[in-house]
């Protein structure tokens, strides 16, 4: 894992569908001023920045880090544009992370955003590499059969989607940044909409957000404030049209995880880990990620949702935050995850803080539940 | 810093037209072939270059996983830049020391779309792009901004497209007749050609780097740097980002027997060879460069590539490989190597 590594600053803009006041220069430098004024710090004690988003062709503007270099006070550093599908905000604070792991430097600011509003994201997802036939629309076209196979195999009850749907709005309502935030949100109302992608309804689904999130992280002898400290670090891929791959229960996603448990030496997560922020967008990914993150076993997961483990009021918040379901900026989604958990461990979520956290992990997700990048923080240095 | 060499590269002959192949199967020969001369079928960490924008749709990197057979699952990582700041993220993870190899690789088929209309798209959406500024239009605006003296470029040109016809890799491309202006002062033969093509790069740390190659091309210094977007405020003649970087990488340190610079434009040549303040006796480009093969996204990792070549085979003492992106050179990389 190389030399010691903080989050000393977190910053996030409000998120919601148009952000028409401001330019896309404009929304991340909004979300790394913020960062910058968690840390106490100014852009001229930053040694590099890393960006990251999902495809340009979500905004129509490609490779757009040479765009963005002068808003992010990048001249005269060190730049890189990181894109792994929609697990790369997690990419990108990993890489971030990774400057100062590998020695390389000792304060970076990592930015992730996406600007929905300046495109059609479902179009851009449907439109596919020439000679391959496109079969599915958007995302949730995509990730509905593999549901409905968690579904048929763990024999879960249909309204499992609904309580996380509820759950992860009424924590929403809890977070300022937040884009879904409906008073009043229910399981008549999230049972009143319509179907999208049998099982998928239009509330079990994430919305499309324009947002940026940023951070700052610093080696060991310049972390300044409350640090989150990084206590373990790991990506995996894996090929999306191997036969045999398991797109339920992936086995990339359960190797990453192995790899930041070992790392963060934990070995019963339900135990040992205070918080999560998990890449939920669709709201069976509940259930379907705790059983591949290892706090449930197989076919449980649901049971564990139903329990209300994972509210805010659970043994095992997940996604306090309101999580992916309550904005997806999609490009900064993984990044918001990451820095939500380091929220957590430095006490400083607001209304939204479990009590008493001291670690927590951040997940990101993309492609066809393919790549995944995650981190465990802690309040303690490792 | 940890000792990381260059142990292996490869690359496929580049065609200056669409062969059919998709980007899995241009990739898979090099990648097989980093496999077979190394020995290693498995790698510490794997991280890849492309743009979506040449394939013309979102995710094309996912299937190249397929490619390079990602099973069980690896560590592994994408940056939308050229691949030779996938090389840069590699050798950052070396540094960790828990792993002892990376492979980094890139491709592009610019074949399949517009370069010069795509590559506007880089520009300022709301200031410039919509101005329709191509990428051979400032490109001219930089060469100009140099004043360039004509028979220096026509005779990079000529070099540039000698060494290419010399390397089995590159294009067969004669050497530049009448022509007329492209964009004034480039002509069409300043403009590095259309091209398609992948590469692949084995890195190694220590004692696993002296195991797979018998002369490992150390890398002694490798940065980037980026400077403004907008080309009103930078001056064009000169690359500060480059220099930069050439500083940080500490190119001035020691001679430089070989440099391979991604100088997609012939005037570029002049003006990296300034800001990494190279020797007079530096040979430059001899695989023939950008200007007898680009293959965008790759190019600038083959650059690293080919400039480790002279020193695995045991040709070169030290030598730099240079990678740029953006417009009129925005960003710059730079990587010294040595025996």
């Amino acid at each position: 894992m190389g030399n010691r590594c903080a989050v000393i600053g977190v910053g996030q803009t409000k998120y919601q569908t148009k952000r028409l006041d401001v330019s896309i220069a404009g929304l991340v430098r909004e979300a790394a001023l913020r960062a910058l004024e968690d840390a106490e710090l100014t852009f001229k004690d930053i040694d590099a920045v890393v960006i990251g988003k999902a495809p340009d062709l979500f905004e129509g503007v490609m490779m757009p880090e040479a765009y963005l270099a002068d808003a992010l006070g990048a001249a005269g550093k060190p730049m890189m544009r990181v894109h792994t599908a929609g697990s790369v905000g997690g990419s990108t604070g990993l890489v971030g992370a990774s400057l100062i792991q590998g020695g390389v430097h000792e304060r970076v600011l990592v930015v992730a955003f996406e600007k929905q509003s300046e495109s059609n994201a479902t179009w851009a997802l449907s439109t596919h590499l020439p000679f391959n036939a496109s079969l599915v629309v958007g995302a949730g076209g995509y990730f509905a059969p593999h549901i409905r196979e968690y579904m048929r195999r763990s024999g879960a009850p249909d309204h499992i989607g609904t309580l996380v749907a509820v759950k992860d709005r009424q924590n929403a309502l809890k977070n300022p940044y937040a884009h879904l935030r409906i008073p009043g949100i229910s399981r008549e109302m999230v049972e009143s909409t319509p179907m999208l992608w049998e099982p998928i309804r239009y509330l079990e689904t994430c919305p499309s957000s324009d947002g940026a999130c940023a951070m700052v992280l610093a080696a060991e002898h310049k972390v300044t404030g409350t640090p989150a400290w990084v206590h373990g670090t790991a990506m995996r891929s894996e090929p999306i049209f191997r036969a045999d791959r398991d797109t339920v229960s992936p086995q990339g996603g359960k190797d990453c995880v192995a790899d930041v448990y070992r790392q963060a030496g934990v070995s019963d997560p339900r135990r040992e880990i205070d918080v999560a922020e998990v890449y939920v967008p669709f709201s069976w990914y509940e259930p379907m990620w705790l059983e591949n993150l290892g706090f449930a076993g197989e076919g449980e997961g649901w049971k564990l949702t139903e329990s209300g483990a994972t509210a805010l009021t659970g043994d095992i918040p997940w996604n306090a935050s309101g999580g992916v379901l309550s904005a997806n900026p999609i490009g900064a989604s993984g990044l918001i995850r990451f820095a939500e958990a380091a929220l957590q461990v430095r006490g400083l979520a607001g209304e939204h803080q479990v009590d008493g956290a001291r670690r927590a992990l951040g997940h990101a997700y993309g492609g066809g539940a393919q790549f995944f990048a995650m981190w465990i923080v802690g309040s303690e240095k490792p | 810093m940890r000792e990381v060499a260059v142990v292996a590269f490869a690359q496929t002959r580049h065609t200056d037209h669409d062969e059919g192949l998709n980007e899995p199967e241009l990739i898979s020969p090099v990648i097989n072939e980093i496999k077979e001369r190394s020995g290693l079928s498995r790698f510490g960490f794997t991280c890849s270059g492309s743009c979506d924008y040449l394939a013309g749709a979102p995710f094309s990197f996912v299937s190249a996983l397929d490619a390079i057979g990602a099973w069980p699952p690896i560590s592994e990582s994408h940056v939308e830049m050229d691949a030779a700041w996938a090389l840069y993220e590699a050798w950052v993870r070396l540094q960790h020391g828990d792993i002892d190899s990376a492979l980094v690789y890139g491709y592009g088929k610019s074949s399949q779309g517009d370069l010069r209309e795509i590559m506007t798209l880089q520009l300022d959406p709301y200031y410039l792009a919509p101005l329709g500024l191509d990428q051979v239009s400032y490109a001219a605006l930089q060469a100009n901004a140099l004043g360039a003296d004509p028979d220096a470029l026509r005779e990079i040109v000529r070099r540039s497209r000698a060494d290419g016809r010399a390397n089995p890799y590159a294009l067969d491309l004669p050497d530049p007749g009448e022509e007329g202006y492209e964009v004034r002062p480039l002509r069409p033969s300043d403009v590095a050609p259309i091209t398609d093509g992948a590469a692949a790069v084995l890195l190694a740390a220590g004692d696993l780097a002296r195991e797979l190659a018998e002369h490992p091309a150390w890398i002694t210094g490798i940065a980037h740097r980026i400077e403004p977007h907008y080309l009103g405020i930078r001056d064009l003649a000169r690359s500060a980002s480059a220099a930069d970087a050439a500083r940080a990488a500490g190119v001035d340190k020691g001679p430089v027997d070989v440099a391979e610079l991604h100088t997609q434009f012939s005037h570029e040549e002049l003006i990296i060879r300034e800001a990494l303040g190279l020797p007079p006796d530096t040979v430059v480009n001899p695989s023939g460069g950008p200007l007898a093969a680009n293959p965008v996204m790759a190019t600038g990792l083959i650059r690293i590539g080919e400039a480790a070549t002279r020193i695995l085979d045991g040709s070169a003492g030290r030598v730099v490989g240079h990678a740029s992106s953006g417009p009129c050179l925005q960003q710059n990389l730079v990587t010294v190597m040595e025996a």
